[in-house]
């Protein structure tokens, strides 16, 4: 069901309302892992690598998001590290940064592109 | 300048204590060589009747052979010193051997007396106090049907309990007209005796016996002095003890006339250079038959030998309270009515089985002594008033009455304790040194244990220990901060308050009254368990979704690979054979590793997200329902047969614990919530250890609270005895709603007991007395939870909106091909990231 894409082009993968406010799903995106988050208070979507590095898993999608000052961040389900949403940057540990991805909300269509 | 060496004769738990207590002080100044006749280093005697409940010779050592090569220590064991040569300070052996010695230490400990009745030596006439001893008895026991102890001292009763575990038949027999005649008076010796036999337990007072011949129905018959006999298998002889001074005698050392070798207060006998120490020193007259005073001379020895002559031993308090049998019973000070003009207040309580009585001085403002038969939670605050000499309240009745409204139950507050006030007699922690633990910055009783070791021996003093850290943090102007994250400036409780009083659902109902910001992994998870808690919806509601652990939210526990364990509830481990095939076709279809667990029931691992839908349709159309293992909620409800099958079984505790599982499954609470349910004292089910434990009596049930395994095992605190069933569902439908009400996050029961203000006292009030005038409430909240459960994995597999989450990835039908495997034993298990690369390499 993969779209086709390259490094320049959005890809399709899902209606919007295949994602739950407030809670991640996992994208199977250039043959890679990605989870994507939806925070409703915001109305904004974020994309990263779905691997925990800590745990050794592919889980990331579903953790918990959450907020600390202006931060927004997922936390591991496994062994609760937390990842900056934004920057892939993990906020208990400076060894272990998530590579992010390109986001969007088009036509209520959930867009990946990967980052430059 | 040369080693000192020191001879210790006798590895007792005093002779140890005291080796212990030289290792600490200066090792390079001494050397050190002990014997012991028996075949075992030190191990604590004080808890040898735990040897019956399965501790081994090992969990009893207090040393072993490792750590005294390590600090230097030589010893010698099955090999008894049989001689004394002064002249040349010299200890000879039962082998022959000779040692030299610049100082000398008896710890020859005692021996049970065994009264001089004729056939007092057959095969199956033990005694109570090694280890070895302990082994022949339970030999006998395999070929007994009766069992009686002689004795109904300390020591008799532990003896008692000895049998009650093997399951004979038991009878204790004493010679004085009551029980623990040295520790209690009439009233207290008379109110044991009855609960004792509320066990099943046979007690015969008054009894002399005159001699021991063959029996009739059983293998002996013992014959009393007043004409009347008693048939039994086995008899174990627990009528005293002596102090072992045979050595003393023959050697010469100066001993007392009843026995005991006679010690100065710097423990030194009548010869230069020899001490005695613990139960064999006789020290103004007194034998010494309690451990702690035995380890007070054991410092005074080897303080004195090093140097110090300004310690000394000034006698010591013989207080003591102690479970025999399951019964509290607590004895301090004076009880025999031996202080001149001494008076008394009694309280006792016939329906609950509590005797407490308070002897004071003439002239009413000090304590003499106190007996507590039944209830010993005024003994911590009691003991304090006795040793520290300290004038009693106005009205000293209030000490020994019940407590009602929830005031502070003694009138006596901790602050008025001095600092030198002993909190913690096992690790002798006093009042100031909390006090100082407190301003080096302990602000919790983690921390406190920590620094201390406060609470962490018998844990007797943890209510006390408590109040006085609180007191000491109040004192200094403290006020704890307990808000439960960033986004909420409110604790757990009152969050639940909150949503409780508003009628809040949702969380981000909550976060737009109270909160701020977009809420977190710590109250999220927090929140949606207190809205599962007061509205029992269903937990993966859109709203619901985003603010659950993982567990909860793919109704399953994930493990470390990131699949998921499938759990069905299996009501009291009760299962038909074909439940039990099914669990095993599931299993089997989708190669799942299958374990039976300590909660009686059949875990299976390594199911992933997509097949979890398909798993669970099987279990469901079968007839099961989830287990909620994932959940902060009720887990398991263990039980014996009880009555259905179980030959001592008093109550049917297998139904009773389905009964129970099915009320409250479901039920979201701040921690995992565990029920035992044993149908008789023998406690197969372990209540005890459970959050909830339920133990039949003959006339009711027995309901203890707080109980515990895991990290920081604990016992139930015994909240009411002999309750009927409906009593007991009300009772715990109220104290379950209010720990979900007032805990903290993640507290389990056990936590939230021993934090509550008044600790069980006020739990009891509030539940059986209903000083908060709550309990119509809780139990409205109970019947509302009850009536809106629902098996979440049946609403999940009927409803295909749901469904659509339980897949690896939105967007294509496969599986996550990060998963590895490989098989152990016949069943699949994670492969590691090595073990992966091995194979790829292969």
């Amino acid at each position: 069901m993969e779209a086709k894409s390259n490094d320049t082009t959005w890809t399709d993968i899902c209606p919007l309302n295949d994602l739950t406010p407030d809670a991640g799903i996992c994208a199977l995106f250039n043959q890679q892992q990605v989870a994507i988050f939806l925070c409703k208070q915001s109305n904004s979507v974020y994309a990263v690598d779905n691997f925990d590095p800590f745990g050794e898993a592919n889980v990331l999608s579903r953790g918990i998001i959450g907020s600390t000052a202006d931060i927004t961040y997922v936390a591991s389900p496994l062994y609760k590290q937390r990842f900056n949403l934004v920057t892939g940057e993990c906020l208990d540990s400076e060894e272990h940064k998530l590579k992010t991805f390109n986001v969007r909300i088009e036509n209520d269509h959930i867009q990946l592109k990967e980052a430059s | 300048m040369s080693k000192q060496r020191i001879v210790v004769v006798g590895n007792g738990m005093v002779g140890h204590k005291f080796i212990d207590t030289i290792i600490g002080t200066d090792e390079s100044k001494y050397e050190v060589i002990t014997f012991s006749e028996e075949s075992r280093l030190a191990y604590d005697r004080v808890q040898l009747s735990y040897f019956f409940s399965g501790k081994t010779a090992e969990d009893l050592a207090l040393t072993d052979a490792a750590y005294y090569e390590e600090n230097g220590i030589k010893f010698v064991l099955n090999d008894k010193v049989v001689d004394l040569d002064f002249d040349n300070r010299n200890v000879i052996t039962a082998s022959g051997r000779v040692e030299s010695y610049d100082k000398l230490v008896l710890a020859t400990g005692s021996y049970p007396f065994v009264p001089p009745i004729p056939g007092n030596d057959q095969e199956h006439c033990h005694v109570y106090r090694t280890i070895d001893d302990l082994e022949a008895i339970t030999q006998s026991g395999e070929t007994s049907k009766t069992g009686v102890v002689i004795g109904g001292g300390l020591l008799g009763l532990e003896a008692g309990n000895a049998l009650v575990n093997l399951g004979v038949e038991t009878h204790i027999v004493e010679f004085a007209p009551r029980l623990m005649a040295v520790q209690l008076d009439d009233g207290g010796g008379a109110l044991l005796k009855r609960k004792i036999e509320g066990l099943g337990v046979h007690v015969h007072t008054e009894k002399a016996t005159t001699e021991i011949v063959a029996g009739t129905t059983s293998r002996y018959r013992m014959n009393f002095a007043d004409g009347s006999h008693l048939e039994t298998d086995m008899i174990i002889f627990s009528a005293g003890i002596r102090p072992q001074d045979e050595l003393a005698r023959k050697t010469g050392i100066p001993i007392g006339e009843r026995g005991g070798i006679v010690i100065n207060n710097h423990c030194e006998t009548g010869v230069e250079d020899v001490y005695a120490i613990g139960e064999c020193a006789l020290w103004e007259n007194f034998i010494f038959g309690l451990v702690a005073p035995g380890y007070q001379m054991a410092k005074v020895a080897a303080a004195h030998m090093h140097g110090d002559s300004d310690s000394e031993f000034t006698g010591a308090d013989m207080s003591t309270k102690l479970k025999l049998l399951g019964i509290d019973v607590a004895s301090i000070g004076e009880v025999h009515g031996k202080t001149p003009g001494a008076q008394s207040y009694t309280y006792h309580d016939e329906i609950e089985q509590v005797y407490k009585r308070l002897i004071v001085s003439a002239d009413g403002t000090k304590m003499v002594g106190a007996v507590l038969v039944g209830d010993v939670e005024a003994y911590g605050t009691l003991l304090q008033l006795k040793l520290n000499d300290m004038k009693l309240p106005a009205n000293p009745s209030v000490l020994i009455l019940p407590s009602s409204g929830g005031e502070e139950a003694a009138g006596m507050g901790v602050d008025a304790l001095p600092d030198t006030a002993a909190i913690c007699s096992c690790f002798d922690v006093s009042k100031g040194d909390i006090k100082n633990a407190v301003v080096a910055g302990c602000c919790s009783m983690g921390e406190l244990k920590a620094s201390t070791k406060a609470t962490t021996g018998c844990g007797g003093c943890s209510a006390l220990a408590k109040q006085v850290l609180d007191n000491e943090l109040s004192n200094l102007g403290f006020e704890v901060k307990k808000d439960i994250c960033e986004h909420f400036a409110y604790s757990r409780q009152e969050l639940a308050d909150i949503i409780r009083v508003k009628k809040i659902k949702t969380f981000s109902a909550l976060l737009a009254e109270c909160g701020s910001g977009i809420g977190c992994e710590i109250c999220k998870p927090a929140v949606a368990s207190i809205l599962a808690s007061y509205w029992n919806a269903y937990v993966l509601e859109d709203e619901h979704i985003g603010l659950q652990d993982t567990n909860d939210n793919y109704l399953g526990n994930m493990q470390k690979d990131g699949t998921y364990s499938v759990v069905p509830r299996i009501p009291g481990g009760e299962i038909t054979p074909d439940g039990l095939i099914v669990i095993g076709q599931v299993a089997k279809e989708f190669d799942l590793y299958t374990k039976i667990t300590g909660g009686a029931r059949v875990d299976l691992f390594g199911a992933q997200l997509h097949e979890l839908p398909a798993i669970w349709k099987k279990l469901v159309d079968a007839g099961f329902e989830t287990g909620h293992a994932y959940g902060k909620s009720l887990r398991t409800v263990k039980s014996c047969v009880g009555s259905t099958w179980c030959r001592y079984g008093l109550k049917n505790s297998i139904g009773f614990a389905i009964d129970l599982e099915n009320r409250y499954k479901g039920l979201r609470s701040p921690h995992k919530v565990k029920f035992g349910v044993s149908g008789c004292t023998r406690e197969c089910a372990e209540a005890q250890g459970k959050d909830f434990g339920l133990i039949a009596t003959d006339s009711g049930w027995n309901l203890y609270v707080g109980g515990n395994g895991g990290m920081r095992p604990r016992h139930g605190d015994l909240f009411a005895s002999d309750l009927s069933d409906e009593q007991l569902r009300t009772y715990v439908d109220r104290i379950y709603m209010f720990y979900i009400r007032t805990a903290d996050r993640l507290q389990r029961t056990s936590v939230w007991l021993e934090n509550m203000e008044g600790g069980i006292e006020y739990l009891r009030e509030v539940v059986i007395n209903d000083s908060l005038n709550i309990a119509t409430e809780l139990e409205a909240e109970m019947e509302t939870n009850i009536e809106n459960y629902q098996c979440e994995w049946k609403t999940t597999i009927e409803d295909p909106e749901k469904l659509k989450r339980f897949k690896h990835y939105i967007n294509s039908t496969e599986a996550d091909t990060g998963l590895a495997f490989k098989v152990e034993r016949e069943q699949r298990f994670p492969a590691s990231k090595k073990e992966i690369l091995i194979k790829e390499l292969s």
